[in-house]
Formats: C-alpha cells, sequence, structure tokens
C-alpha cells in the first residue's frame, strides 16, 4: 500500500509522518510517534483506553485513521500536564488512588478533562455516563468517580 | 488500500462508480474501521466524505431540519432547536455507542450499517425522514423507511452516497420518543428497541401514531397496526395493551448471544408503551 | 505455620495513605507496559489461531508464508521439543497445538514479519488441513459416557468407572458423619446451580518482546503477574538454562490471576530464535478472550440442613467445574473454600474435574472459590427466608472461629469472621428500608491466601535514602505498601525509600503476584530485610563508639546505646551510619529469603441491594458495602480499592459476564461488546469497611485482601434479586433475560 503524507498538530506541535491508508491514529501514535501514552485494550472502540481529542472532539484514536488527521489538532495524555506541573485531575488521581494498574488511566483522564471543560460541575450520574465507554477492571470506578469531582471542585474553585 | 478525501459529492461519487473492487465510505468510521480490523471487509477504496461542503452542517429547511451526513451523534446533541423539535431522533443518535463514539459516528452511518438494530434508525422512520442521495446519475430523495434492505445491505446503488438527511417540521401537539433495552446502561447493542411519533388533537387524544420497532426483523419494522390501536385514545391501559400486542405480532427477531425471540418479542411491546408515554407526555399529553 | 510473627505496636507510617512511586508515571503516560517496548530491527510476530472447536490438524503447509516478502520465520507445533512433565507440556500445547487443536481460538502457527501488513497476509498464506471433529463444551455434557473425548489418557486413579474419559479429577474433603447430621435437621434444602465462564477481563492485552542470540542467551520483556514463574516456565519448552533467560516483567495492565502463566512468550522464543531478530507480539481482544485464562464453568449440587432456631447440622456440596481442554487445577479449591466460612459438626464437598473443547482455564482472583460459595450461600439463604430467620444473626451462629475445625482440614487461629459480620450487622446498610420491588441480598466469602517463595534487598544509599528489590510486578500499588513497612521499620520517612521490581537475573526466585500473597510475603520478607540492614548498622554503630554489638538498639531511625551501661553516645542515624559506611566496612544491605508460611485467611461480608424491573428482567444495584478482614491495612487507600474492584468483577460475573458458545463450538462474544464487565454507569460507589484482625503469621498481622472480594458478590446479589422477585435464582449470569423467564415474564 502507497504511504500518505499527513501533517499535524499534537499537543500543541506540529508533526508529520507517512502512515498506511488503513493505519489507525492509534497505531501512528504509539508506533510511529512514540507516543505510548494512549492504550489499545480492544482496537474496537468498547473500551476507550485509547482515548484522545481530535479537534476538540473526544474520540477513540483506535477508531480513527491516521490520514483522517490531516491538518487536525489532536491531544493525548502526553500534553496533559503543563510541563513539570500535572493537571488538577492527574494530580487527584495519584492522591485519591484512582489508579491500580493504570492501563486505563491515560484514556479516563483524557475522558475527564474533555467533560469538564463542557461542563465543570457534572453530577455524579453524568460522570458515570460520561465514562461509561472508558473500562476500568480494577477500581470499580469508585475513587475514579471521586478522584475526577475532587478534581472538578478544585478548578471551579470550590 | 487506497484513501480519498472527496472534496465533493459528485467526487466522492464518481470515485466509487469508478472503483471496480470492494468500496466502503468512510464518515464517522466507528463501523468501517471495526470491520477493517477484524478483517471482515478489506476494500480497495476508502472514500472520506467529511470535506465535503455543508456535509457537517445542520440547516433549518421548510420548518424542519437538513442534517448533513457527516454530522456527529455528539452535534446533534448540542443542536438545542433540533433537539427540542425531534427529541427521539436526538436520544436515539445518541445513544449509539460511547461519549467517544458519539464524537464520531453519525445518522447516515448508521443507516447504511444496515444493522436492524442501529439505534438512529427506528426514530428517523417513525419521523417520516427523507434521505438525499447523491449518485453517479445526480441527486435523489428516499424515504429512509427505503434504505435498508436486510442485515448488512441497503437500497443504494453503486456510487451512491447519502449527503444529508431531512426531518420534516413538526406538527403542533407532536413529538416523539426512542427507547432501546440493552443489559448494561451503556456500551450495548440494542436487544430490542422502539421509536414512537405522535401527533395529538386539542382534546389531547392521539390523531397520529407512526411505532416502529428496531432488533426484532432484518430491519426495522414499521407496526402499523400498533400505530392504530393508539389513534382517538389518550394512551389508557387497554389501548397501550392492544398495542403492545400489535408489536409483538409483526417481530421477527432471531435468538443470538444478544437475546432469544421470546424476549426480544417481549421487549418490543413493553419498549414501544415506554416509549409512546414520553413522547405522549412530550407532546403535551396529559393523563 | 509461624504464628508468632506478630506483635502488636503503634504504626507511624503504615496504615497512612501516601503518593505510589509510579504514579506520576501511570498519570503522563509515561509508564511502560507490554506493549510498549521497541528493539532495534523488531519483528512483528502474529498467531494464526484454529477457527473449529476440536479439529485434528492433518498437515500445516507453511511454504507460501515463508515465501512472501518481509516473512523471517513461521513455526508451528512440531518447532517446539516435546516436553517429559505433563504441566509443562500441557501449557506449551496450550501455546501452540500439535496434532490437534483443542479449542476455538487454540494458536496453530506464527509467523515474524517486518510489519503488521506483512506478518497479516503471511497468515493468510499458511495452508492448514483440518478434520474437524465433535466437541464438547458444557461441562455436565462433557462427563457423560459417549462424550466427545478432548485428550485421552488423563484420568487419574481416584476417578470411578462410569464417566467419560474427560473426567480427570476426583477430591473429597470434609468431616463428621453426614447423616446424622441431616437427621438432626428440621429442614434440609437440596438445589442445583450453574454458573457461566468468565473472563478475568484485564483491560492490556497479553503483550511480549523477545529477543534471542545465537549464543543461546535471551531476553524477554512481558507483562505478566510473575517473571520468575514465566522463566522457568519457557526456559523448560526453550529447553534452555534459566540462567541464560532474561525476564523482565513490564507495569502491568491487570491481571487478576490471568498473567499467572504464559500464552504468547514461548512462541515470541521460536520466532526469534528462529529468525535471528527481535520479535514482538501483542494480542488483539479477540486472542484474549479466545485464548486465554476464563475461569471454569461450574455445575453443582448443595444440600443443607438446618433446625428451626437455625443451627446447620450438615452441608454437602458436589462441584463439577470444566477448565477448558487440558486438567484442571482449581476444583481442589472450590471443594475447600464451599463451607469455609461455618462452624460444622458435618460436612463434605465432592468436587470433579472436566475437560471440554474450551480455553484452558487461568487462575482468576480465588480461584474456584465464588462459584462453590454463591450456591453454599444461596441455601442457606433460602433455609433461612424458610425457616424465618435473619441471615446475619444465622451465619453469626454458625461462623467459624478461632479453633474451628475447617471443612478442608486446618484449625483456623485467629480470624475474622464474626468481627466482620458483626460489623455488617452493626451498619446502617444492614437496617436501612427497602422499597417494594428492591431486594437485600447478603454473603460470606472466603480465601485461603499464600505466602510462598520470597526474596528482598535493601540497600542503605550513602545519602541516608534506600532501594529497595524485590520480585513481584507491582498490580495495584504494592510498591507503595512495600516502601511504607520498609519506611516503619527503619524509622526513615517513606519519601526516601524507592522500591523497584527486579528482572529474573537480579533477585532469587519470587513466586508469582498471586495468592493475595504480595503484601505479606514481600512485606514479611521486607520488614526482615529491614531488621538484617538494621543489625548490621548497629554493629557499624558499635564499632564506631567502640562498644560490644549487643548493646546497640535501633530506636526512630537511629542506632542508640542500649542502655546507660552501654555507654553515652549521642544517636547515629541511618544517614549518619551510612554516609560513612565507606569507612566501616563497605556498603551496607539487607536481605532476606523465605518460603512464607503463616499466610492469614481473610473473610469477607457483601451487602447488597438491588432492584429488578419486573418487565425487562434488568436489574439495577443501588448500594453495595463490603466488609473484610485485612489484617493490618498496610494503605488503606489501595487495601479499599481491591475490595471495591473484587466486588465489582463479582457484581459483572453475577449480572451479566459469561463465556456464550455457538452450537459449532466457537466463542461467540470475544469483544468488550459482548463480554459484558461493569461500566461505570451500572455501579452504585462501593462503600467499604475494614477490619483489621491482626493475622499472627506476620510481623505487622498483615493478611492478604486480593482475592476476598470476588468470592461473596455472586451470592450476595442472587439473594438479592430472589428477595426482589420472590424467585430463587440458581443460575448465573443473571442477565434480564434469565430473570425475565424466571420470574414468568416471557
Amino acid at each position: 500500500m502507497t504511504k500518505l503524507h499527513v501533517s499535524t498538530t499534537i499537543n500543541g506541535d506540529p508533526f508529520e509522518f507517512l502512515c498506511a491508508p488503513d493505519e489507525t491514529l492509534l497505531d501512528v501514535l504509539r508506533n510511529r510517534l512514540g507516543l505510548t501514552g494512549a492504550k489499545e485494550g480492544c482496537g474496537t472502540g468498547d473500551c476507550g483506553a485509547c482515548s484522545v481529542t481530535v479537534n476538540g472532539r473526544l474520540v477513540c484514536s483506535c477508531l480513527v485513521l491516521g490520514a483522517e488527521a490531516e491538518g487536525a489538532e489532536v491531544t493525548t495524555i502526553e500534553g496533559m500536564a503543563d510541563g513539570d506541573e500535572l493537571h488538577p485531575l492527574q494530580r487527584h488521581f495519584i492522591d485519591g488512588a484512582a489508579l491500580q494498574c493504570g492501563v486505563c488511566t491515560p484514556g479516563i483522564l483524557v475522558a475527564a478533562k474533555a467533560l469538564l471543560e463542557k461542563n465543570p460541575d457534572p453530577s455524579d450520574e453524568e460522570l458515570r455516563y460520561w465514562l461509561a465507554g472508558n473500562l476500568c477492571r480494577c477500581t470499580g470506578y469508585d475513587k475514579i468517580i471521586r478522584a475526577v469531582q475532587a478534581a472538578a471542585a478544585e478548578m471551579r474553585g470550590a | 488500500m487506497r484513501y480519498l478525501a472527496a472534496k465533493t459529492a459528485a467526487e466522492a461519487a464518481g470515485a466509487l462508480a469508478a472503483e471496480k473492487g470492494l468500496t466502503r465510505i468512510l464518515a464517522g468510521g466507528t463501523d468501517v474501521l471495526v470491520q477493517l480490523r477484524s478483517g471482515m471487509v478489506e476494500p480497495d477504496l476508502i472514500v472520506d466524505i467529511k470535506k465535503i461542503p455543508g456535509i457537517r452542517g445542520i440547516v433549518a429547511e421548510s420548518g424542519g431540519f437538513r442534517i448533513g451526513a457527516a454530522v456527529s451523534g455528539a452535534e446533534i446533541g448540542e443542536h438545542a432547536a433540533l433537539c427540542a423539535a425531534w427529541p427521539g431522533v436526538a436520544e436515539g443518535v445518541q445513544l449509539i455507542g460511547s461519549t467517544q463514539v458519539q464524537g464520531r459516528c453519525t445518522m447516515v452511518g448508521n443507516l447504511c450499517n444496515a444493522s436492524p438494530a442501529g439505534d438512529a434508525v427506528p426514530s428517523l422512520v417513525a419521523a417520516n425522514a427523507v434521505a438525499r442521495i447523491a449518485g453517479p446519475d445526480g441527486e435523489r430523495d428516499c424515504p429512509v423507511a427505503d434504505i435498508p434492505a436486510g442485515p448488512g445491505k441497503t437500497t443504494l446503488k453503486k456510487g451512491e452516497i447519502i449527503t444529508s438527511i431531512f426531518l420534516p417540521a413538526r406538527p403542533d401537539r407532536a413529538s416523539d420518543a426512542y427507547l432501546r433495552f440493552i443489559p448494561r446502561t451503556e456500551m450495548d447493542i440494542a436487544v430490542a428497541s422502539a421509536g414512537v411519533s405522535l401527533e395529538l388533537n386539542a382534546d389531547g387524544t392521539v390523531k397520529a401514531a407512526r411505532i416502529v420497532l428496531g432488533a426484532v426483523a432484518p430491519t426495522v419494522v414499521v407496526a402499523d397496526d400498533a400505530g392504530k390501536a393508539l389513534v382517538g385514545t389518550n394512551l389508557d391501559d387497554g389501548a397501550l395493551a392492544a398495542m403492545a400486542k400489535a408489536c409483538e405480532a409483526v417481530c421477527n427477531p432471531i435468538d443470538d448471544k444478544r437475546g432469544t425471540i421470546e424476549y426480544r418479542t417481549k421487549m418490543a411491546g413493553t419498549l414501544a408503551k415506554r416509549a409512546a408515554l414520553i413522547a405522549y407526555a412530550r407532546a403535551g399529553g396529559s393523563k | 505455620m509461624s504464628l508468632d510473627e506478630y506483635t502488636r505496636r503503634e504504626f507511624k507510617q503504615v496504615g497512612t495513605r501516601v503518593r505510589r512511586p509510579d504514579g506520576v508515571d501511570k498519570v503522563t503516560g509515561r509508564a511502560m507496559y507490554g506493549a510498549d517496548a521497541t528493539a532495534p530491527g523488531m519483528l512483528t510476530g502474529r498467531i494464526l489461531r484454529c477457527p473449529h472447536a476440536h479439529a485434528r490438524i492433518k498437515s500445516i503447509d507453511v511454504s507460501a508464508a515463508l515465501a512472501l516478502k518481509g516473512v523471517k520465520a513461521v513455526i508451528t507445533g512440531d518447532d517446539f521439543a516435546v516436553p517429559e512433565d505433563d504441566f509443562i507440556r500441557d501449557v506449551q500445547e496450550n501455546c501452540m497445538a500439535r496434532g490437534k487443536a483443542l479449542y476455538d481460538g487454540h494458536a496453530v502457527a506464527a509467523v515474524a514479519a517486518t510489519d503488521a501488513a506483512a506478518a497479516k497476509a503471511a497468515l493468510k498464506a499458511i495452508k492448514i488441513d483440518y478434520e474437524v471433529l465433535p466437541h464438547v463444551t458444557d461441562v455436565d455434557e462433557a462427563m457423560k459416557p459417549g462424550a466427545p473425548v478432548v485428550q485421552a489418557g488423563r484420568v487419574q486413579e481416584n476417578v470411578p468407572k462410569g464417566y467419560s474419559e474427560n473426567v480427570t479429577a476426583h477430591f473429597e474433603f470434609g468431616h463428621g458423619d453426614m447423616e446424622a447430621g441431616f437427621a438432626k435437621a428440621d429442614k434440609i434444602i437440596e438445589r442445583s446451580f450453574k454458573t457461566a465462564a468468565t473472563h478475568q477481563g484485564y483491560i492490556e492485552p497479553h503483550a511480549c518482546l523477545a529477543s534471542v542470540t545465537s549464543d543461546g542467551k535471551a531476553d524477554l520483556w512481558c507483562c505478566t503477574q510473575g517473571q520468575f514463574y514465566v522463566r522457568t516456565l519457557c526456559s523448560s519448552i526453550m529447553g534452555m538454562e534459566a540462567s541464560q533467560l532474561r525476564v523482565t516483567a513490564s507495569e502491568i495492565g491487570g491481571g487478576f490471576g490471568g498473567k499467572t502463566t504464559v500464552f504468547i512468550e514461548p512462541v515470541a522464543l521460536m520466532l526469534s530464535k528462529k529468525a535471528g531478530r527481535p520479535v514482538k507480539i501483542v494480542m488483539s481482544r479477540d486472542e484474549v478472550f479466545r485464548a486465554t485464562g476464563p475461569t471454569v464453568s461450574s455445575s453443582s449440587d448443595v444440600k443443607i440442613g438446618m433446625t428451626k432456631d437455625g443451627r446447620i447440622t450438615a452441608g454437602e456440596a458436589t462441584l463439577r467445574y470444566q477448565g477448558g481442554a487440558f486438567p484442571c487445577g482449581t476444583t481442589e479449591f472450590g471443594c475447600s473454600a464451599a463451607f469455609a466460612a461455618y462452624d460444622l459438626e458435618a460436612v463434605r464437598t465432592y468436587g470433579w474435574s472436566v475437560l471440554t473443547n474450551r480455553p484452558k482455564e487461568a487462575a482468576y482472583r480465588a480461584p474456584g472459590a465464588p462459584m462453590a460459595v454463591y450456591a453454599v450461600e444461596s441455601v442457606v439463604d433460602e433455609l433461612c427466608l424458610e425457616l424465618g430467620l435473619d441471615p446475619l444473626e444465622t451465619r453469626l451462629k454458625n461462623a467459624a472461629r478461632k479453633g474451628t475445625k475447617s471443612s478442608y482440614g486446618p484449625t483456623f487461629p485467629d480470624i475474622g469472621l464474626v468481627a466482620t459480620l458483626e460489623a455488617a450487622k452493626a451498619h446502617p446498610h444492614y437496617k436501612a428500608p427497602l422499597k417494594p420491588g428492591q431486594g437485600r441480598g447478603l454473603s460470606c466469602g472466603f480465601w485461603f491466601n499464600f505466602g510462598g517463595n520470597t526474596c528482598v534487598s535493601l540497600n542503605v544509599n550513602t545519602d541516608g535514602t534506600v532501594g529497595i528489590t524485590e520480585g513481584n510486578p507491582d498490580i495495584g500499588g504494592s510498591r507503595a505498601s512495600i516502601s511504607l513497612m520498609a519506611a516503619e521499620e527503619l524509622g526513615i520517612p517513606y519519601e526516601r525509600i524507592r522500591t523497584i521490581v527486579a528482572d529474573t537475573s537480579s533477585l532469587g526466585y519470587n513466586d508469582v503476584t498471586d495468592g493475595s500473597r504480595v503484601t505479606f510475603a514481600v512485606g514479611l520478607a521486607t520488614i526482615k530485610a529491614a531488621r538484617d540492614a538494621i543489625k548490621k548498622m548497629s554493629a557499624r554503630a558499635a564499632k564506631i563508639w567502640g562498644i560490644d554489638p549487643e548493646a546497640v538498639e535501633w530506636k526512630d531511625g537511629a542506632a542508640v546505646p542500649a542502655g546507660p551501661n552501654a555507654g553515652k553516645f549521642p544517636p547515629m542515624s541511618l544517614a549518619e551510619i551510612a554516609a560513612v559506611s565507606a569507612e566501616t566496612g563497605g556498603p551496607i544491605a539487607g536481605h532476606y529469603e523465605v518460603n512464607a508460611d503463616g499466610a492469614g485467611v481473610s473473610f469477607g461480608v457483601h451487602l447488597c441491594d438491588v432492584e429488578v424491573d419486573r418487565e425487562t428482567g434488568a436489574t439495577k444495584v443501588l448500594r453495595y458495602t463490603v466488609f473484610q478482614d485485612a489484617g493490618k491495612a498496610v494503605h488503606p487507600d489501595y487495601v479499599e480499592g481491591q475490595m471495591q474492584g473484587g466486588a465489582v468483577q463479582g457484581i459483572g460475573w453475577a449480572l451479566n459476564e459469561e463465556y456464550i458458545y455457538g452450537p459449532d463450538g466457537r466463542l461467540q462474544n470475544p469483544t468488550f461488546l459482548d463480554y459484558r464487565v461493569p461500566v461505570a454507569s451500572d455501579l452504585p460507589m462501593i462503600e467499604t469497611v475494614i477490619l483489621e484482625i491482626p493475622n499472627p503469621g506476620h510481623p505487622y498481622g498483615v493478611r492478604g485482601v486480593g482475592e476476598t472480594g470476588i468470592v461473596p458478590p455472586l451470592a450476595a446479589l442472587s439473594n438479592a434479586v430472589s428477595h426482589a422477585t420472590g424467585v430463587r435464582m440458581t443460575e448465573l449470569p443473571m442477565s434480564p433475560p434469565r430473570v425475565l423467564k424466571a420470574i414468568g415474564g416471557t
């Protein structure tokens, strides 16, 4: 297959890559660009471990072609902290023990951040439904919900 | 596989018509990429239609709405006027997949994937929505109800793409609702579903009812007798029971990993009942 | 058992909720999991899997695959020598079939190629001629004479005649006069139950990167619960010396028992050996479901007798477990755990291990216990209902306690069941009102816990910090717990310690991260290694002070003279001693090696409230509370996390998770779409109550907490749904169609 040349922006930085037409954005991030923070848990959009945003929209990067990133703005877990300063969500996940194995964590953080940008004060139910596409098998979600709410409260200045 | 990001509908239709091998259209990709991944399809050409002008927009038209084929579920959910006029259509499309899938999935993709369990389809059919189709021979309109031909099959001809869906103007005292049953609260494919669109008389009785069932036959089913059972009533228990029974009568489901024939049949009636009550209340009916 | 390890003490750091050391890496995407490693010249490995439930492999033609551009190696079962040991042979054959494919998804060949596309093309080019054989996937069907035989010649001697050859083992546990016991009962209930196979459902698929060089050395990076055991299995299968194979455990994205063995690692090693280049294999989710360890599915009969006032007079259980296409090691655990919560005069459990055309069962959190306890706790619940007894009081009346001869043999030392039941009884949840259509369920649960081979090195750095080298992958915060225990013992701040998980060349053998053993056994070894280091540091101080080493003691992180007679010297801190170590004898390190016994059993009690939609059969979990004895909660956050995670996996098992097989014997739902693990919106908060009844076998009283939490939910949910609907449920999962049918809605 002839490869495609793609120019895109990831976490604010310009990137160029070549990819096969059937290659997913997830594979491009992980295998071509060294951004392995997004994980593949299923490859079919059922687990959310590969969550990123494309042009501000939360998506599963396993369900986006690399070619579709042309001209787009992509953000990944690697862009969440500001230098050595963690995002409040990241901090509260550590402080609240909202991760055990940690493999779903990047996807959940990216998804939670997308929610709080849209709705700074979600109810637990809104949060649980928003995160329903992010499977976590370790925590039973309890501490994840609490950590996101704690971060949301801090971000609201509450 | 080649990837083409078409700049116009004509370019897309032309490329699809000219391709001798297998083709797929890419809008949200939430079905197509899963099929690619599993090796279920190995297309020679994939045409991305998202760059076609207007295909990502929702515009008011003749009192109704024209929704571009690449408008995502999340974008529909954010369109207040559309959600107010057609809440059942909006809730159907918004039930497809997760938040992440909502960022990509489209009504038209759900329709053309032609699964009998597609969440966007029953409400569109109940709404008498019309698809606008661009093809090698130009443009044509076709009722959404006539698009699915069976599991995984549509009536679209080679080279044809749906560019938009038109939802007609709502009469007064009318609304719709969609419900599906899934084992979990999210992330499943509908085991059975029902879209109900109602129009009421001034006295609160039902003037017209269109009930469409999903996942209980090879394509969505318009349950005409079920709709008739509600006309003239204000959804009293007897009318609802008759309607549920009429729903069950048109079911022709399969036994599979997601549900049994008996369960799906029973659920179709139950869901139609519940959806009818929601649509009735939304239309201003009170019991 | 060494039951004199525990001494009561006031903890300064153990029991606090410190930040885990790997936290920042894991919230920034920097942590390296199985699929995240690369190597120069790396090839992509892919595995071809059998599409039939049972098939003879008549021939495999790989020539077309090998001829493709970019394909560097193709292997089949014939590339592996036949291991002499039965168990190792089973592991090897499960990694790649030889002669016969035993289940849908069984590996039959593998390729290594320069990229994923070439590997995919190579898989397609392999031609296999199969003779499809009759198959069996149901446990009861597989036991019948005349059932398709999955593997011949695997029957143990004590299996009675009259069964299919698929019945490979029989077990019996118990004590007392059963006949007399049942004769004393006012009410006897006998019921049969079925549970579906469930998968551990870790989010990270198996992944590894193998590099074998032509001089016989090899490196393997993989996500595993036990790098040393991977080394044992892989070196046996590859015919290598253990010293020549270094296995490094990546960060692990969940395991729950499913990553305690090997699936792709020997395949990657063999491909790498043949290709002469590093090979990476990453499983797809479909492969994970079809070819890695689900738990057993079960069929069981339970008979229990009870007096009018709630005393259990006798209990009997027969458990039939299918563990897939290879002999199953789980039945015995189920038999032992079934009645563990009860103090019984007459008790008997019978177990049957059965082969079917399904993937080889792997451990899953308290392997074998949940389905056994589900059946027993369902019948106890029904007896309470029939006799008008309070289910909690009745369990208290019959509860195992110190001195109880357990149903599986040993006599219990200090255990926490009564305290756990009392805590549940006192909790507001137990008395909270329910609405019509709602039901409350209760169940006890139990797990043995385990110690095992463990070694720890503790290095005192010259700047006064400490490095700990241990050998068990950190699956949910164990590095934090281990650092905490070392900090407590050494008397230095937690932050001055860094714990790392070593590869197999850097430390002695450590058993797998399983059996809820890490905080117990690695913790014990860490404490002992710290004491070893303290002894050495005290000797250094004694040397500096010119006094007898026996005259020095360790207090608050410093050496001090043991008493007025020892001499008058100011305390010497760990940092001060470390700073001058070069002048006093060189580096200071503590070590400890042990095959730890003294693991303390852990009991739990779960309470749950549900609401059942009578028109759809759907169950909503409204409230859930977990009570569990942790012995000592070293890091309470992660103890709660284990309790919550176990409970939710159990909720999934009870309500929706199941392996579904079609008439063709193929798995129909190898996706997260149709294998329905609980999602966030399915659940309420999971309340936790930690009990701390010290384990006499651990210096700080630690018991394991990881596994018990998955045992009670099955019966807790089933009892709750039974109460909400008024119909006794006897089959899991209680999926909506099944519940609606049971209550007569369809």
